[in-house]
């Protein structure tokens, strides 16, 4: 089958065709990745995945992320919309191998054409994103409504979803204060959207989101909120706050429709290539090629002409 | 004493079971089949290939009827393990009794009835954790009060033990699921109930392994560590209700499929850890069959575990004497460190956010079981813990014993599960369509409501309810759950160490094999570890789950019960590159090449499948027929030489 071909049946979201395309934008062959580039590149220029809502769920280990994402599907589901899902989970960096669990939360109706869950491994990447995993995105974009990136971590994993995302969820749990000293310390960048999980511990819940929002307060008073975050309480394992958060994503979403949408996902693109080009080459590569704003500019003009990042990364 | 028995129809079962009593046999133990412990009729997608297999299915009053035809309830001591649904079984034996005219104040036996550990091993468990343990309460304070001489629950750390547990692990996760069904119970009373009658009421189901003088100190460590819990927790002051009462299987993991005449021995060894110190003295003793981990028993397997019971107790001197153990230094002092190390891991348990039952939901406890069974079979690989005719010794003469074949085991005629759906269907035809539905409306509000579960459930029985009907009710309400795998985060020792150096080049010389696989497939070789259908078995499963990881494949597993098009979609949609199945309940043959279909006309022309468990050797050759490239059973217990012949069939495959 060609790219072209290839591209033309994961944009009419068939399953096969899909999972066929993934598995390319994980290959390192040389050929393999020239594919991958044919791909992308027939996918860009159909402009593909431009309707689609990308989103990013992220956090510390443990706070429901997953079944977060199996809640947020079926609820999506019910409402019409088709899903697609890649989660990400770490190797082990001795040997490699990962165990990758989250589908077992997820259990989707194996008829349902309109739903598709994808595992990584990060596959000794540092961070929490796996390499391939914008690329998969940007395949499950082309195919579906919704495609979501769930992936562990705080810090510069939660930066690089926002790059390959139109939004960004940060999840925590009741109990832990974890995300308030990352806002308060500037570690980590002021999601688009906070979720507040296992409310079903409703006490907790609470003060954890009195906490959040304060500390957003602070933030606001300091002009360092760009926009009003909303938080949402879900307990995903009751199924409650699912509605609202789809709500929140939505308001998110339309916010951005338009010019900003197109600037922030341009804006994204360029970094995610900057940091594809920095794994690649090294700060080594990058000063041989007249420092960092040089490769930026260079990006982000062949993005311009029609280019995809793989390939980009491998010209410049 | 009695045998563990149930198979293909009530009918069949009841001829069994009478065969049984004939022999000598003092009491009755059901065994059910998948479905009915799942909350499934015959005729659900998921029964498929169940049916019958590994007990009997009751899918209704009519069902119950035929199995207890002839046997006189209030005479007869009647065991049933039965969990997620036990209080729908109970309903259906309080209704017969009540039929028959018999005072249910009469009748005495047990319902297993205790969930935690399904979570944990035994996977016959449907709701989460906090609805099921309220149904659990609903069961035991229903039987306080109408069915006095009835043990509403029986709590279980055999199946802990048969999924890797060490005796201290054992101790502990027992007395932490006796102490979240105790809290239970007086929450749902309130607050101050008095629950002394409860405590009493409760009985347990321990294991014996082989290392039979520990064991036997595992055994007074559990009279000593219940007698101070209900002191000290619960304020239970009279002492008979604080006597530790048991029943024991004896372990069943550690038998072999190697030499499985071997096992007589190991059975009768077991046996000793719970008869011979008379103060920790099982009430009752199943022993397993010499040929366990081949296939089901026939009658002539029972007899000789049968037998072997006899003997015991009435061909020596055992019943004669004192406890033998009191006064002995070595024992008591094994007694006090096991007891100690015990309430430590207890005092973990209960220390972790949502106590026990958050224990359970996060993995934390099945992890820690995972973990031991790696361990214990790392030893057994290396050598390092001999096992007679598998590691060592394992020349053997050939035996007239496993001649036959595909004869020396118990097989079920395919045609019983067409004959449980032409029989439900003939049942639905004749009841009060009305009647059913408006006692399950009933049962529904009940679950809703907080009210007890039990009276709208014999209400349902009578009614001429399904068992399927039943557990669908309430998963409505309830909802259903899937127990965490207890995989993810199990670190397993990886080599290195010292003094295993050995095994560290053996990992590292696989690593490289997948590595350069990796190089071949021009991404991280990646594996589905399925299983499908019922079976809850979920070790071996794991256990492959964890060497692959180790050994460097990216693995996707999602937990037992998966349907044949859910594994389907899966290898499609993970884009794997090997999928390997694990079936020990027997299914195989009905599930196996469903999936192989499946996976080819999915377009995974490519992707071979292999399988293990418990594949008698003529079903293996009907498996490979069907396209399954490898099969594996017990006597595969090298796990690196399972590894490497996955990573030849991915790379012959990929050509
Ligand atoms: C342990 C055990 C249990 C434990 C399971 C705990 C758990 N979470 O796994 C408990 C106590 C819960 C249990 C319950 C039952 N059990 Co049981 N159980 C066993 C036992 C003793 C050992 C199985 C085991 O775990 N072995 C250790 C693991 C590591 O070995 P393994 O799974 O065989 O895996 C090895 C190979 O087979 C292979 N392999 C297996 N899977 C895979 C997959 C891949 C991809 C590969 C490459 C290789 C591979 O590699 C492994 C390494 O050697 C066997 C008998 C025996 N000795 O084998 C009976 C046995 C399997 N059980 C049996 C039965 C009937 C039951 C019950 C149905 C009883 C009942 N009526 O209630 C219940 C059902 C539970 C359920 N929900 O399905 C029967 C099945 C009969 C049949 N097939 O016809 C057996 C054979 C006993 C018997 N003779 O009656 N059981
Ligand atoms: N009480 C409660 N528990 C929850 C809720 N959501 C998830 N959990 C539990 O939290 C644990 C972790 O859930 P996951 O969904 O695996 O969390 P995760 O963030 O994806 O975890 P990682 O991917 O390992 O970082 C599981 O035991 C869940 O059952 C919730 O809303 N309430
Ligand atoms: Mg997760």
């Amino acid at each position: 089958m060609t790219e072209d071909e290839l591209a033309r049946r994961v944009t009419l979201g068939e399953r096969a065709a899909v999972a066929e395309a993934l598995n390319l934008t994980e290959d390192r062959r040389p050929e393999g990745r020239a594919r991958a580039i044919a791909l992308l590149r027939a996918l860009r220029a159909g402009d593909e995945g431009a309707r689609a809502h990308r989103v990013g769920i992220t956090g510390p280990p443990g706070v429901g992320k997953s079944t977060l994402v199996a809640a947020l599907t079926r609820e999506l589901r019910r409402v019409s919309r088709t899903v697609g899902v890649v989660a990400v989970d770490p190797s082990s960096i001795r040997s490699g191998g990962a165990l990758l669990g989250d589908r077992a939360r997820i259990s989707p109706d194996p008829n349902d054409q309109g739903v598709f869950v994808r595992s990584l491994a990060t596959a000794g990447e540092l961070g929490g994103l796996a390499r391939s995993a914008p690329l998969a995105l940007t395949v499950l974009a082309a195919a579906y409504d919704v495609a979501i990136l769930e992936t562990v971590g705080v810090g510069q994993t939660e930066t690089d979803v926002r790059h390959v995302t139109d939004t960004v969820v940060f999840v925590v749990q009741p109990g832990s204060g974890d995300a308030l000293q990352f806002l308060k310390a500037g570690i980590m960048e002021v999601p688009d959207v906070l979720v507040v999980n296992k409310a079903d511990q409703a006490e907790l819940a609470a003060r954890a989101s009195g906490d959040l929002a304060a500390a957003l307060a602070t933030l606001r008073s300091a002009g360092a909120l760009p926009y009003d975050v909303p938080i949402v309480l879900t307990s995903a394992r009751d199924g409650t706050g699912i509605d609202a958060l789809v709500a929140a994503l939505g308001a998110h979403r339309a916010e951005l429709a338009g010019p900003r949408l197109l600037a922030r996902r341009r804006e994204g693109a360029i970094a995610w290539g900057l940091r594809a080009f920095v794994r690649r080459h090294g700060e080594v590569g990058v000063e041989t090629r007249g420092g960092e704003q040089n490769v930026r500019e260079a990006i982000a003009s062949r993005l311009d002409e029609g280019a995809v990042i793989p390939q980009i990364v491998d010209e410049v | 004493m009695r045998t563990y028995s149930g198979h293909s129809t009530p009918k069949a079962s009841n001829a069994l079971y009478r065969q049984n009593m004939a022999k000598g046999q003092t009491g009755l133990s059901i065994a059910f089949d998948l479905p009915t412990q799942t909350g499934y009729d015959p005729d659900h997608e998921l029964a498929r290939g169940e049916v019958g297999k590994v007990g009997v299915p009751v899918a209704h009053l009519g069902d119950m009827r035929d199995l207890l035809d002839g046997i006189p309830l209030d005479a007869m001591n009647t065991s049933m393990t039965i969990n997620a649904t036990a209080a729908w079984l109970f309903a259906l034996y309080v209704s017969l009794a009540e039929e028959r005219g018999i005072d249910p104040k009469k009748l005495s036996g047990t319902v297993q009835n205790d969930i935690v550990k399904e979570y944990l091993s035994r996977g016959t468990f449907i709701f989460p954790p906090a609805q099921s343990l309220r149904l659990t309460s609903d069961v035991v304070t229903y039987a306080v009060e109408h069915v006095p001489e009835w043990n509403p629950i029986n709590i279980c750390s055999y199946h802990l033990q048969e999924a890797g547990a060490t005796p201290v692990q054992e101790l502990a996760y027992a007395i932490t699921t006796a102490i979240c069904v105790l809290d239970t119970v007086k929450a749902r009373l309130g607050g101050d109930a008095r629950i002394d009658g409860v405590f009493g009421r409760i009985s347990f189901f321990v294991n014996a392994g082989l290392r039979f003088v520990e064991e036997t100190c595992k055994m007074r460590a559990f009279v000593d560590l219940w007698d101070e819990l209900g002191r000290t927790r619960y304020g239970v002051s009279d002492e008979k209700l604080r006597r530790f009462r048991y029943g024991v299987q004896v372990n069943s993991l550690e038998l072999t499929a190697a030499q499985p005449e071997n096992n007589i021995v190991r059975i009768a060894l077991e046996m000793l850890a719970v008869v011979l110190s008379k103060r920790a003295r099982a009430r009752a003793v199943q022993l397993p069959a010499w040929n366990e981990a081949l296939g089901l028993p026939r009658p002539w397997d029972q007899q000789l575990a049968l037998r072997t019971q006899q003997i015991m107790a009435f061909e020596t001197d055992l019943l004669e004497v004192e406890d033998i153990f009191d006064g002995s230094h070595v024992v008591e002092a094994k007694v006090r460190e096991l007891r100690k190390a015990a309430w430590r891991e207890v005092e973990a348990v209960l220390s972790r956010p949502g106590g026990v039952v958050g224990a359970v939901e996060s993995g934390y406890i099945k992890e820690r079981l995972v973990a031991s069974n790696a361990a214990r079979l790392a030893r057994i690989e290396r050598g390092e813990q001999i096992k007679v005719g598998v590691n060592q010794f394992d020349q053997t003469e050939p035996s007239p014993l496993t001649e036959g074949g595909g004869e020396s085991i118990l097989t079920v005629d395919p045609r019983v599960e067409k004959e449980a759906v032409e029989r439900l269907a003939a049942w639905r035809a004749t009841r009060d369509a009305e009647k059913v539905h408006a006692s399950l409306a009933a049962l529904k509000v009940a679950a809703k409501d907080g009210a007890n579960v039990m009276p709208a459930s014999i209400a349902c029985a009578k009614a001429g309810v399904t068992t399927g009907e039943w557990a669908g009710a309430l998963r409505e309400v309830f909802g259903e759950y899937r127990a965490p795998t207890g995989i993810g985060g199990v670190a397993t020792a990886g080599g290195g160490a010292g003094g295993r150096d050995a095994e560290a080049t053996e990992l590292e010389a696989i690593r490289a094999t997948v590595r350069e696989l990796g190089a071949l497939l021009g991404r991280g070789a990646k594996m589905l570890v399925g299983k499908p259908g019922l079976d809850g078995h979920s070790n071996g499963a794991e256990q492959i789950a964890l060497k692959a990881r180790d050994v460097g494949f990216e693995v996707v597993y999602e937990g037992i019960r998966v349907t044949p098009a859910q594994l389907v979609a899966s290898a499609a949609q993970e884009g794997v590159h090997i999928v390997g199945l694990s079936i020990l309940s027997g299914s195989h043959l009905e599930l196996v090449p469903e999936i192989v279909m499946g996976l080819r006309m999915a377009g995974l022309t490519k992707v071979p499948v292999v399988v293990g468990g418990i594949i008698p050797a003529e079903d293996a050759r009907r498996l490979l027929d069907a396209g399954v490239a490898r099969v594996y059973t017990p006597k595969n217990f090298e796990l690196n030489a399972i590894m490497r012949d996955l990573v030849t069939l991915v790379r012959e495959a990929n050509g």
